[in-house]
């Protein structure tokens, strides 16, 4: 972990408070993101996890004003970036933030290139969209250097080449070049190794570590894979349904998982380093995100909450539990399931007490 | 990478990392291998060409329309005689050793008239082409970009456009405005331009939904650069076919203007207004050198527009690979 992650005095980088996300169609109103609040420190790594519809990518998408308008309403806020807000900022000024103070890695890097111009002038153009003054030849040079620094091979005779002729982990290494080319403080990593294949991930990731070193921005990692979530991030958020159920450091979230959702996650996690019997599945569908029940929407598929009517007709506040803030009523009895999810899938899926 | 924070304490998820790193190294190295040898970049438009130049038939009427072109340019040097003199000596004479393809009406040299008649054609064919995909591209991409109330007024102006019976609306413009090469031009780019509008919009609308306009957004690109950059080089294939099509169409707007006698002023040759003469049932009949060869000439040249649009449409569409 970082010393600066540590460090809970320092001023956090960003602030988001209270955001909600609405998508507004003709029949209905989808809320896709309900009252989210985090922060992110300089040089903290913090990771994002849910499934698919959770929010996660909606709410990062919503901070640099990317959302599509109509249909997407963002209301709430303030969104706070180095002491200005970002929701209510004129679209000039946000334009000359995105892509220099914060930057975004896209997951595939097979869409997120113009298929039609070479690799190099598109890192080119991200230098020069922010600084006119920087000649066609000097952000040549420096996307260059770039492309060496995040490993691709023979920079010069890469610069060259259209997106098609790049390997797809090559691609995203191009991809990251371009997130890096202003230096920014803030790295937003939208699913950076979902579109590609495990060995390839594991260099990504590295990648991002070395990068995020090199230039020490604080780095937003968005994913559904806990796997990734346990060797980059510092901090953890886990969403679902549109809303933060467990916020936590690193270790207490493999070691004591405050939220059933949490626990569902890891006991789904494939592990080679210990014998399991079956692989633990959360029961259910995710929600339909039109049609949320009134108390926590993880009820219905909860193993904990058993029909009570707490669950059923309260939405759980995210409140303090040990190391963790929790969205849970019955944060209290997560030990006792936990032991006996784990008897179900006959390891101790809590990861480093076996 | 190692997160120690007690005895017994350590992630074993780390061990499976690093494993895996160790091999992604090891995959680095044997990547490289394959980028010694540095391949030219193979870039779209390259791709395209040497796709049309297998097109046989495109590549001959290329091939036709470029020696047509440099005959017209050349003209003075490449016309036997001056296209405007009259031999009062021969009157419609058949063709000849002194005219090879016969003299009309007036006693001009139809093979001259032939090859100076080409500048006009293809002047009208070219300029109006480019200034209406000009006119639609931009409209096009401003509709297709901002949607909303933008798009709706600019789309209901082309189908006004499209619903006018175009060559009557044409013949009233022209006959106030007064015939000339400038105001075939513009009208017919007036007439031509919601085709490659329609093109334009319906391309920037797919266009801008991908995800490299909005990494570009992220990026902190504004809509005039991701316009510029990124939607306009998405568009110009379908473009450039569009365009050529256009031409032949402008090509024989402009001939039928010049047949009704709303072309060109007289007496500067046309392939159209050569048509002219051959309004009686008498010259159809008994002097086809004078409709035959100005004939000829707007059908080939028409001909091997189309064939070049096959071809590019051809080379360019993406769903082929050949």
């Amino acid at each position: 972990m970082t010393a600066v992650a540590q460090n809970r005095t320092i001023a956090p980088l960003l602030a988001v408070n209270d955001l909600h996300v609405e998508f507004r169609g003709d029949e209905r109103t989808v809320h896709a993101v309900r009252g989210v609040s985090w922060d992110i420190r300089p040089g903290e790594v913090l990771g994002i996890v849910g499934e698919s519809g959770s929010g996660k990518s909606v709410s990062v998408s919503s901070i640099l004003g990317l959302l599509p308008s109509p249909p997407a309403v963002v209301t709430g806020g303030p969104i706070v970036f180095q002491g200005r807000d970002l929701l209510t900022m004129p679209e000039r000024d946000l334009r000359a933030i995105r892509g220099k103070e914060i930057a975004m890695i896209f997951q595939d890097p097979m869409t997120a290139f113009n298929p039609v111009r070479t690799i190099g002038r598109q890192i080119a153009e991200a230098i020069r969209v922010h600084d006119r003054s920087v000649s066609r030849s000097t952000a040549r040079d420096r996307s260059t250097a770039l492309l060496a620094m995040v490993g691709v091979p023979s920079p010069e005779a890469r610069f060259n080449q259209f997106p098609h002729e790049y390997s797809g982990g090559m691609r995203q290494r191009a991809m990251i070049a371009m997130a890096i080319a202003n230096q920014p403080k803030l790295l937003i990593a939208d699913e950076p190794t979902t579109a590609l294949d495990v060995t390839i991930q594991a260099q990504i990731l590295e990648l991002l570590e070395m990068v995020r070193k090199e230039t020490d921005a604080a780095t937003i990692l968005i994913t559904h894979d806990l796997g990734v979530i346990a060797e980059v991030a510092d901090r953890v958020l886990v969403m679902y349904a549109g809303k933060v159920v467990e916020s936590t450091s690193i270790l207490p979230l493999f070691q004591s998982p405050r939220h059933p959702y949490t626990l569902g996650l890891l006991g789904s996690l494939p592990r080679v380093d210990v014998r399991m019997d079956s692989l633990y599945s959360i029961p259910g569908q995710p929600p339909n995100m039109a049609l949320l029940p009134p108390g926590c929407a993880f009820a219905p598929r909860c193993s904990l909450s058993r029909g009570r009517s707490e669950c059923r007709e309260r939405p759980p506040e995210l409140t303090r539990s040990g190391d963790s803030l929790s969205a849970c009523h019955f944060v209290a009895e997560m030990d006792q399931l936990t032991r006996t999810v784990s008897e179900e899938v006959g390891t101790d899926i809590r990861v480093g007490n076996e | 990478m190692i997160r120690q924070d007690g005895p017994g304490n350590r992630l074993d998820v780390d061990a499976m990392v690093e494993a895996a790193i160790s091999a992604g190294e090891a995959a680095i190295e044997i990547q490289s291998v394959d980028d010694v040898v540095a391949l030219p970049p193979r870039s779209p438009f390259r791709i395209g060409i040497r796709r049309f130049m297998k097109h046989r038939l495109a590549l001959i009427s290329l091939i036709y329309l470029a020696l047509l072109g440099l005959m017209a340019v050349f003209a003075p040097i490449v016309a036997p005689a001056n296209p405007n003199a009259v031999d009062l000596t021969s009157l419609r004479s058949a063709p000849t050793s002194d005219h090879l393809l016969g003299t009309d009406s007036a006693g001009r040299d139809v093979l001259s008239r032939i090859i100076f008649g080409a500048r006009v054609s293809l002047t009208v064919g070219t300029a109006a082409a480019v200034s209406a995909a000009g006119l639609g591209t931009l409209l096009g991409l401003i509709a297709g970009f901002t949607r909303g109330w933008v798009d709706t007024i600019i789309m209901r102006l082309v189908d006004i456009f499209l619903s006018f019976p175009s060559l009557i609306v044409i013949l009233l413009l022209v006959a106030i405005l007064g015939p000339s090469v400038t105001t075939i031009v513009i009208v017919i780019a007036f007439f031509e331009w919601p085709t490659a509008c329609r093109i334009v919009r319906q391309m920037t609308l797919a266009l801008r939904e991908h995800d490299f306009v909005l990494a570009a957004r992220a990026s902190g690109s504004s809509n005039f650069r991701i316009m510029r950059r990124h939607i306009l080089s998405g568009v110009v294939s379908p473009l450039t076919v569009v365009t050529t099509l256009l031409s032949a169409q402008a090509i024989l707007l402009e001939a039928a203007l010049s047949f009704l006698g709303l072309g060109v002023r007289p007496p500067q040759a046309s392939w159209g207004g050569m048509l002219n003469e051959a309004q009686s049932i008498t010259v159809l009949e008994r002097f086809p050198w004078l409709w035959l060869p100005p004939g000829i000439a707007i059908a080939s040249t028409v001909l091997a527009i189309n064939f070049i649009g096959d071809g590019l449409r051809d080379a360019f569409d993406p769903r082929q690979t050949r």
